[in-house]
C-alpha cells in the first residue's frame, strides 16, 4: 500500500468515528442526555488510569478475535457474520472439558482452548458446504446458525452444564484450566497474549503463505481465482474454518480468561453481541490484522468505558453498539464527507 | 414458471404435514391463525425488498427495521392511544430509513451489504438503549393491551387486519411490476440502467424511491410484531426474521407473490414452535429452546432446497454513475 492510501485510508477512518460519535450524541441529545457529560465520563472511563487500560485490554480480548472472523471473511471474498454463533459454541466447548474434565496444569487450558476453536470451526462447516455446492449466499446461512446455536447453546447452558442450586449459570472451569490475572483489581488475563499472538499468526498467514495469497486472489474476484487455476472450493472452505476457529477461541477466551466468574450465564449476557462488535472492530481496522488489533482496543475502551458512562450520565451502555453501527455505515460510504460537501453547495 | 411449480410443492407439503399433525390431536385453525401472524411481517419486509432489489439495490438491514420499527410502533401507539397509528408510525420510521439507505447508496455509492449490516448492528445497540431511556426497561416493554391491533374474528379464522393488507400488497406489487410502466422502470433500473437513463427515466429517483417503498413495508411489519403479534417489545423480537425475509425473497426468485407463498412456507415453521411450545403433552416432552430451533433450520433446509440457478438484476448492488 503506497503512503498516500494509507493516509487516505487513516482520514476516512476517523471520519467515519467522528460521525458515528457525533451521531451518538444526537441520539444522546434526543432523550436529554448530557452528551458532553457522557462523553468525557465514557473517555476517562476507558482509558483514563492504567486500571482502566488495562480492563479495556480484558474488553478488546474477545472482539479481536471475532473482528479476524469477519476479516478473514472479506479477504477471501466473503462476508462472513457467523462470528456471533461460532463464539457461542466455543464457549460452551470450553464449559464442556474445562468444567468437565480433570487434567493436569497446562495440559487441561490447552485442551479446553483447542475444543473451544474446534468447535467454532465445526459450526463454521455446514455454511461453507452450502455455499460451495448449493450457492446459498453466506449472510442467510451464517445468520440462522448464529440463531441455532443461540437456542442450542441456551439449552445447554440451562438444562446440560447449570450449577447446581445456581440455574442462572453453568458450571464454572477448573482453576487449572483458568487464565491467571494479570493486574490485580482488573479483569485482565493472561488470554490477551493468545488474542493478539493468534492474530498475528493469521497475520502471517495471510501475507506470507501460498494459501493465505490463494485466499486475496479469491478476494479480488472469483474470476481471477478461477483464471489463477486456484481451487475456489477448497480455498472457500479454508476461510470459513479460519474464521470459526478465530470465533471458537474468542468464546473460549471469555470464559476461561475472564474473572470472576469463569462461566457462561443462562442468558449468555457475558458472550452475546461478541461476534456482531467484531465486524465493526474489522473495519474500522480496515480487516487488517494489526489494525485490528487497533481498532479492538478502541471499541473496547468504549465498551468498558460505557459501563462508567452508564454510572455517571444515567445513559444505558448499550448506546457504545448503536455509535458501532452508526461508525459501520459511515464507513461502508467513503464519499460520505464529499456527498454531505455536495449537498451543502446546493 | 418453474418457481411457482416448487412453491406448490412446499405448500403441498405443508398441507401434509398440518393433516399429520392434526392426526396427533393439534388444533388445525390454531396452527393456521399462527402461521398467518408469523408469515406477515416476514411477507410484508420481503415484497418490500423485492421492489428494492428489482430496482438493483440491496438492503440487508431489514432486520434493524423490524427492531427499530417495532420499538417506533410501541412507542407511537401509546402516546397516541391508538395501535392503528402506531404500526403507521412503523411504517414511517421504516420509510425514513430506506430513504437514508437509498440516498447513501445511490449519491454515496456505499458499500450496500456493509451498511445494510450497519443498520442491524445499530439497532442491536439503540433498541435496548431507547427502552432504556424511554421506559427505564431493560430489554423490554409491555404496552397496555388498549393500545394493541387485534385480529378480526371471521367465522373460520380470527385474521389480522395487517394479514389482509398484505395479500393485497403481494397482489399490487406484481402487478405495478409485471403491468405497469413503473414497474418496467423499476426493473430496468435494476437490468440496465444505461438504457433507462437514455430514455430520460431517473435511475437514481427509481432507486431511492424503491428503497423508501422497501423500508416502509419493512416498518410496517416490524411494529406488527408487538402490536398484532406478540403484545410487547423484548429486546430481540425480531428474533433473525429480517433474515428470513431475506430467504424467501432469495427462494422465491424476487416474486412478490411467490415470496408471499414462501412467508406462509416459513411461518408455518414458526408456528410449529409455537403450537408444540403450548400443546400440553408435547411441551413437556421436548425442550422449548431446541423447539425454536426449528424456523431457522427450516429456513436453511428450503433455501439450500430451492436456491437452484436463481437469477439476480445484473446491476444488483452496483451503483450507477453516468460516464
Amino acid at each position: 500500500m503506497s503512503s498516500s492510501l494509507v493516509y487516505q485510508r487513516l482520514a476516512e477512518t476517523v471520519t467515519a468515528l467522528l460521525i458515528g460519535l457525533f451521531l451518538g450524541a444526537v441520539l444522546m441529545t434526543i432523550y436529554g442526555y448530557d452528551s458532553l457529560l457522557a462523553y468525557s465520563s465514557l473517555f476517562v472511563g476507558a482509558f483514563g488510569s492504567v486500571f482502566d487500560l488495562a480492563e479495556t485490554l480484558a474488553f478488546a480480548m474477545p472482539i479481536m478475535l471475532t473482528a479476524l472472523t469477519f476479516a478473514i471473511g472479506i479477504k477471501a471474498g466473503l462476508f462472513n457474520i457467523g462470528a456471533e454463533g461460532q463464539l457461542y459454541l466455543g464457549a460452551i466447548g470450553a464449559i464442556i472439558v474445562g468444567g468437565l474434565l480433570a487434567l493436569p496444569p497446562g495440559v487441561h487450558m490447552a485442551a479446553t482452548i483447542l475444543t473451544a476453536m474446534l468447535f467454532g470451526a465445526l459450526w463454521s462447516i455446514v455454511p461453507a458446504l452450502l455455499k460451495i455446492f448449493r450457492g446459498v449466499h453466506e449472510v442467510i446461512s451464517t445468520i440462522m446458525f448464529n440463531w441455532i446455536a443461540y437456542y442450542f447453546v441456551m439449552y445447554l447452558a440451562l438444562y446440560q452444564l447449570a450449577e447446581p442450586g445456581r440455574s442462572e449459570k453453568t458450571i464454572s472451569v477448573l482453576e487449572t484450566a483458568r487464565f491467571e490475572v494479570i493486574m490485580p483489581g482488573t479483569s485482565l488475563t493472561g488470554a490477551i497474549f493468545v488474542s493478539v499472538a493468534f492474530t498475528l499468526i493469521i497475520f502471517a498467514y495471510i501475507s506470507i503463505t501460498k494459501s493465505g495469497f490463494e485466499l486475496r486472489i479469491l478476494g479480488a474476484g472469483v474470476d481471477a481465482a478461477r483464471y489463477a487455476g486456484i481451487d475456489i472450493k477448497r480455498v472457500t472452505l479454508s476461510a470459513f474454518l479460519i474464521g470459526g476457529l478465530a470465533a471458537g477461541l474468542a468464546g473460549g477466551l471469555q470464559i476461561i480468561g475472564k474473572p470472576p466468574t469463569y462461566a457462561l450465564y443462562g442468558t449468555l449476557g457475558n458472550i452475546f453481541g461478541l461476534g456482531f462488535d467484531g465486524i465493526g472492530v474489522a473495519l474500522i481496522g480496515r480487516n487488517h490484522p494489526l489494525g485490528i488489533i487497533f481498532a479492538s482496543i478502541f471499541y473496547g475502551g468504549l465498551q468498558h468505558g460505557g459501563r462508567y458512562m452508564e454510572y455517571q450520565a444515567g445513559v444505558a451502555s448499550e448506546l457504545v453498539r448503536a455509535v458501532n453501527g452508526l461508525i459501520i455505515i459511515s464507513l461502508a460510504v467513503p464519499e460520505i464527507v464529499s456527498m454531505l460537501k455536495r449537498l451543502l453547495r446546493r | 414458471m418453474k418457481h411457482y411449480m416448487r412453491l406448490l410443492l412446499s405448500l403441498a407439503a405443508v398441507a401434509v404435514f398440518m393433516w399429520i399433525l392434526s392426526l396427533f390431536g393439534f388444533n388445525t385453525k390454531v396452527i393456521i391463525e399462527a402461521t398467518l401472524l408469523a408469515m406477515t411481517p416476514l411477507a410484508l419486509a420481503a415484497i418490500g425488498e423485492s421492489l428494492n432489489e428489482k430496482a438493483g439495490t440491496v438492503n440487508i438491514g431489514l432486520e434493524g427495521i423490524f427492531l427499530i420499527s417495532a420499538l417506533t410502533g410501541v412507542y407511537v401507539a401509546e402516546i397516541t392511544g391508538n395501535g392503528v397509528i402506531g404500526l403507521l408510525g412503523g411504517a414511517l420510521v421504516g420509510a425514513f430509513i430506506g430513504f437514508v439507505f437509498g440516498i447513501l447508496s445511490v449519491y454515496g455509492r456505499g458499500d450496500q451489504i456493509i451498511a445494510g449490516m450497519g443498520i442491524n448492528i445499530f439497532a442491536l445497540g439503540f433498541v435496548p438503549y431507547s427502552l432504556m431511556a424511554l421506559w427505564g426497561t431493560p430489554g423490554i416493554r409491555i404496552p397496555p393491551r388498549e393500545v394493541l391491533v387485534p385480529p378480526i374474528d371471521t367465522p373460520l379464522i380470527s385474521i389480522s387486519g395487517v394479514t389482509i393488507l398484505t395479500i393485497f400488497i403481494a397482489i399490487a406489487a406484481h402487478y405495478i411490476l409485471h403491468r405497469t410502466k413503473i414497474g418496467l422502470w423499476i426493473k430496468a433500473a435494476g437490468e440496465m440502467p444505461e438504457a433507462l437513463d437514455v430514455a430520460g427515466v431517473r435511475v437514481d429517483l427509481i432507486r431511492v424511491s424503491a428503497s423508501t417503498v422497501g423500508g416502509m413495508l419493512a416498518g410496517l411489519g416490524g411494529a406488527f410484531m408487538p402490536l398484532a403479534w406478540f403484545g410487547g417489545i423484548v429486546k430481540e423480537i425480531s428474533a433473525g426474521r429480517g433474515f428470513i425475509a431475506l430467504a424467501c425473497l432469495v427462494s422465491a426468485g424476487l416474486e412478490p407473490i411467490l415470496a408471499l407463498g414462501f412467508a406462509f412456507v416459513f411461518g408455518f415453521a414458526e408456528s410449529i414452535a409455537f403450537t408444540v411450545a403450548v400443546t400440553p403433552g408435547y411441551k413437556e416432552a421436548v425442550p422449548y429452546h431446541l423447539i425454536l430451533m426449528i424456523p431457522y433450520i427450516t429456513t436453511l433446509v428450503i433455501v439450500a432446497i430451492f436456491i437452484g440457478k436463481r437469477r439476480f438484476p445484473r446491476a444488483l448492488a452496483t451503483p450507477y454513475s453516468r460516464e
